[in-house]
This record gives C-alpha cells, sequence and structure tokens, in this order.
C-alpha cells in the first residue's frame, strides 16, 4: 500500500504498510484532518497522486472511494444521531461489495465486538454516551469490512477508562488484519500502539520515523509547542 | 347536534383538508432544504405542471384515475429534470446563488406556461363525483375533501415507512444529517439527490391534483400562493425538519381556517395579516420552529 506524495495540505508524502498501525501527531491546525479527507477524498486534493494497491483514488469522489476499502471514523464522531443504533451501522454496510450476505454478518460482528451496542441496538444514537457513540462510529465504518481505517481523533472528550478500551480495540482490530491510520492528540498512547508515525506542523510533514524513535526524540514536543 | 358545534366540526374538516395540502407542499420544500439547504422556489411550478397536465389529459379523455397518478409522476419527472437541468450545476454553491437560480427556475416556467399553453386560467375538466358531497348527520362532507384527508394520511404514512425502513430512506436520512459522512457510508450525492427531487416532485404533485380538484382550473401562477404558504408552514415547522413541515403545514391550515370563520366580517380583510402575525408569535416563543431539525446549521452538500 502507498500514497505517493499526497498534496493535501502543501506537498505531503506519506504511506502506510498492509497491516500497520501508523499515526499522524501535530498541534491542532497542522493539518492532519485535512490530510485524511483528501485521502477520502472529502477534501479534494488539486494535485498529486493518491494510490491504494495499485489503484489511483486522485480526484474520485468519497463515495466511490470507500468502495475501494477505505475508510474513515471522523473527528467528533458524526454518528447520525437521529437514526437508531443499528440503522446507523446498515448504513454503514452501504459499500459492500455483497451487502445481502455480507450485512447481517458484518452487524454479528459488531455486535460481538461491541456489545453493549447490541444492548442499545434500538436506541436512538444521539442519545448514547460519548463512549458508545465513538464505539458506535468506529463499528459503523468497519461495516463496510475495510481494508484501510482512517480514524480521526478516536479519543476525543473520552474518559480516561474508555481511552483504553478504545487504543485496546484498536490494537485489536490491527490484529485482525486492518491496517489504521490514526490521528490522536493522546500522543503517548498513539505512539504505544503505533508502528510508525509522521509529525505535522503547519501543514507539511516535519519529520517521520518508528514509533520507538519518535517517543525518545523531542521532535513531538517540538511540534506540538511550536504552535501553543 | 347543535349548529355551532356542527359549523366548528365542520370548519375543522376544512382545516385539515387545507393543512393537508400545505402540509405535502411543505414537507417537498423540506426534503430538498433538509438535503441541499437550498429553497426551491420553483417548487409551485411543479404544481402548476401538475394542473396542466389534468388540463390536457382531461381534454383528451382520460379518465381522472389515471390522469391523477400520472400527473403526479410528470410532476416528479419535471423535478428531477429540474435538479439535472439548473439545480446540479449550482449545488455546492452559496445560499444566494442556489436560491436566486431557483427563482430564475420559477419565472421561466411561468413565462413558458404562459406563451406556450394560455395567459389566463384554464378548467380542467374533472369527475362529477368530485362535486358531489356526503351526509353524516348534520355534516356535508365533500368528496373533494375526504379525498383530500385520505390521500395525505395515505401519502404521510407511505413517506414515513420509506424514510424509516427502506435502505434508501434511511440513506436520505443520513444525508440530511451530514452529507459527508453520508457520502463516507457510500451514499451516492447524485442518487441521493436525484431521489430527493422526485419524492419533492410527487408531493407537489399530490398537492396539485387536490389544488386543481377543488378548483377546477389552472393558471401560470398557480403554484406560486400555495408554496408561498408551504414555505411559511415549513419555517413554522422548523425549516428542514419533515415532522416539523407537516405540523407547520396543519397549523398554517387551522390559522387560516378558523380565521376565516370567526372574525368578525369587519376585520376578515385582516385574516391574512392576522395569520402571519400568529406565525410571529409563534417564532417568537420558538425561534427555530414548532420541531426544529436536528441539524441547524450543519453543513450541507
Amino acid at each position: 500500500m502507498h500514497y505517493g506524495a499526497v498534496e493535501a495540505v502543501r506537498g505531503i508524502d506519506l504511506h502506510i504498510n498492509e497491516g500497520e498501525i501508523v499515526t499522524i501527531l501535530g498541534a491542532n491546525g497542522a493539518g492532519k484532518s485535512s490530510t485524511m479527507n483528501s485521502i477520502v477524498g472529502l477534501e479534494p486534493p488539486n494535485q498529486g497522486e493518491i494510490n491504494f494497491s495499485g489503484i489511483s483514488l486522485f480526484g474520485l469522489p468519497t463515495e466511490n472511494i470507500v468502495r475501494y476499502g477505505i475508510t474513515l471514523t471522523p473527528e467528533g464522531r458524526r454518528i447520525f444521531g437521529s437514526l437508531t443504533t443499528e440503522d446507523n451501522l446498515l448504513l454503514g454496510s452501504f459499500p459492500l461489495a455483497d451487502p445481502k450476505t455480507d450485512r447481517a454478518r458484518n452487524l454479528l460482528k459488531m455486535y460481538d465486538l461491541f456489545p453493549i451496542l447490541s444492548e442499545r441496538r434500538e436506541q436512538i444514537a444521539g442519545t448514547l454516551s460519548g463512549g458508545q457513540q465513538q464505539m458506535l462510529a468506529i463499528a459503523r465504518s468497519l461495516m463496510s469490512s475495510p481494508k484501510l481505517l482512517l480514524l480521526d481523533e478516536p479519543s476525543l472528550g473520552l474518559a480516561p477508562q474508555i481511552v483504553d478500551t478504545i487504543f485496546e480495540q484498536i490494537v485489536d482490530l490491527r490484529d485482525a488484519g486492518i491496517t489504521i491510520l490514526l490521528v490522536e492528540q493522546n500522543v503517548a498512547m498513539s505512539l504505544q500502539v503505533a508502528d510508525r508515525g509522521y509529525i505535522m506542523a503547519s501543514g507539511r510533514i516535519v519529520t517521520e520515523g518508528s514509533s520507538e524513535e519518535l517517543s525518545s526524540s523531542n521532535v513531538v514536543e517540538q511540534a506540538y509547542l511550536g504552535h501553543e | 347536534m347543535d349548529n355551532e358545534l356542527g359549523i366548528f366540526i365542520q370548519q375543522t374538516i376544512n382545516a385539515i383538508s387545507l393543512g393537508g395540502t400545505y402540509a405535502l407542499l411543505a414537507l417537498g420544500l423540506a426534503i430538498i432544504f433538509s438535503i441541499m439547504g437550498m429553497i426551491n422556489f420553483a417548487h409551485g411550478e411543479l404544481m402548476t405542471i401538475t394542473g396542466y397536465t389534468l388540463m390536457y389529459c382531461g381534454l383528451s379523455g382520460l379518465p381522472f384515475i389515471i390522469a391523477a397518478p400520472l400527473a403526479v409522476l410528470v410532476a416528479a419527472g419535471a423535478a428531477v429534470l429540474m435538479e439535472r437541468i439548473a439545480f446540479r450545476p449550482v449545488r455546492g454553491g452559496s445560499p444566494a446563488s442556489m436560491l436566486v437560480t431557483s427563482f430564475a427556475v420559477a419565472i421561466i416556467l411561468q413565462t413558458l406556461f404562459q406563451n406556450l399553453i394560455a395567459t389566463r386560467s384554464k378548467a380542467v375538466i374533472l369527475p362529477d363525483i368530485l362535486a358531489q358531497s356526503v351526509r353524516l348527520g348534520d355534516l356535508t362532507i365533500g368528496i373533494n375533501q375526504i379525498l383530500s384527508i385520505s390521500l395525505t394520511i395515505v401519502i404521510l404514512i407511505a413517506l414515513n415507512w420509506f424514510l424509516r425502513k427502506t435502505i434508501l430512506g434511511m440513506a436520505m436520512r443520513a444525508a440530511a444529517e451530514d452529507f459527508s459522512v453520508a457520502r463516507l457510508m457510500g451514499v451516492r450525492a447524485n442518487a441521493v439527490i436525484a431521489g430527493a427531487f422526485a419524492i419533492s416532485g410527487a408531493l407537489a404533485g399530490a398537492a396539485g391534483v387536490l389544488w386543481v380538484a377543488q378548483r377546477a382550473s389552472v393558471d401560470p401562477l398557480m403554484g406560486f400562493v400555495p408554496v408561498l404558504k408551504a414555505f411559511i408552514a415549513a419555517i413554522l415547522g422548523g425549516l428542514g425538519s419533515l415532522t416539523g413541515a407537516v405540523a407547520g403545514g396543519f397549523a398554517l391550515g387551522f390559522i387560516e381556517i378558523y380565521l376565516s370563520a370567526y372574525l368578525p366580517d369587519h376585520i376578515q380583510p385582516f385574516k391574512e395579516a392576522l395569520a402571519l402575525g400568529a406565525v410571529i408569535l409563534v417564532l417568537l416563543v420558538r425561534p427555530n420552529g414548532l420541531i426544529p431539525a436536528v441539524t441547524v446549521g450543519r453543513e450541507k452538500v
């Protein structure tokens, strides 16, 4: 898997290998979310290349990109608050190539993975707690059986023990074979679960390296302090 | 039954019938607004197109029972064409450019009706049964009103079922709530918007059939006033909220009918002003309408 020169914000070149968790770190406004959004076509880049398993995604509309097995769990969860938990999940299965058989199977899988969602399946999603909404947002993305999952700030606004659960689930997803690109405020935990990371500042990638390299250097601190 | 109660029930039936028509129109406006953030002022011309379709069907001797559904289909098709030709190029533009575009479409269509059909009102041949009425005790209920009320109920139930139980309906609700995320779910923007226009057009068509069935005539500007009322109803109910549009439509129907039934004669000339005053009073207390949309201010297509 390779994204060559994603001209998302200002000449960004990042790649993700199959089976990895890769994290993008940086202060608010560094361009992390824009990078994610441009991969899935929500903020279409004006130039550059986006390749996914040899397929060029550049210029494709979002609804087609997700059919290749990439999806984004957006920042702020953005579940459909007026729909039930189950309807949110069913909508997530839209990009499936064979929804008739896979939809029901994925739904069972999600209820197995997130038992609380099974208990709340008839509940209006807007009335779920923050942690439950985050689980729903992730589960909704997983309903499309993605090969690559982009997670934008999955721990934002959640209580510490829920954050732990979410991060455990991220590792489980990687172990189940899903490649993950993770944008997070929680630097320490991201570097703990990630294999590699990129650090962004002012719309550019300033450093990249393995999680160990990034944890032991002070570039991370600089990237944040430089903007706060 | 004493006479006063009889009149009250009679007027209530009138109010449900008129309110139902406003509700269908307001729903059509609300569906488009909730997904695209656009007020389609050419919605009324879809009603007019329905009226002319009924007129031509009547002239060619087609029975009303076939002509009415055909006219609804024509309105739905016209709405889809309208989107494809006029609104798709400005999709994602500012609300002002979408609004101006919809005004332009309305005026172009009115001009076409005036030049190609007639500037004056034309009679629509309707089956005699529509002019008849049934007596229930002291009450006289027009077949028209029975048709209007029952059709409104059937449409509201069917639409509710469609939006809640079918995957396409859910996709439309999702798109109304958060269009970007709906696209992340693989919902095709063009398909959802075309579907929304088809439904909106069919609703305008149904309202058009009911409107013409009451009046037996059609003119180039026929759609303007009812759609203006529907717009007020949609705002009263909470712009972009579908339940709100229905509530607003019925509320406006009730306000108008009761005011014209119970206002003393010398105040009657002011009834429109009083009706709008009542709407403003409601909005002062509930600025986002009776049943606000969940997504007030959320980014649209």
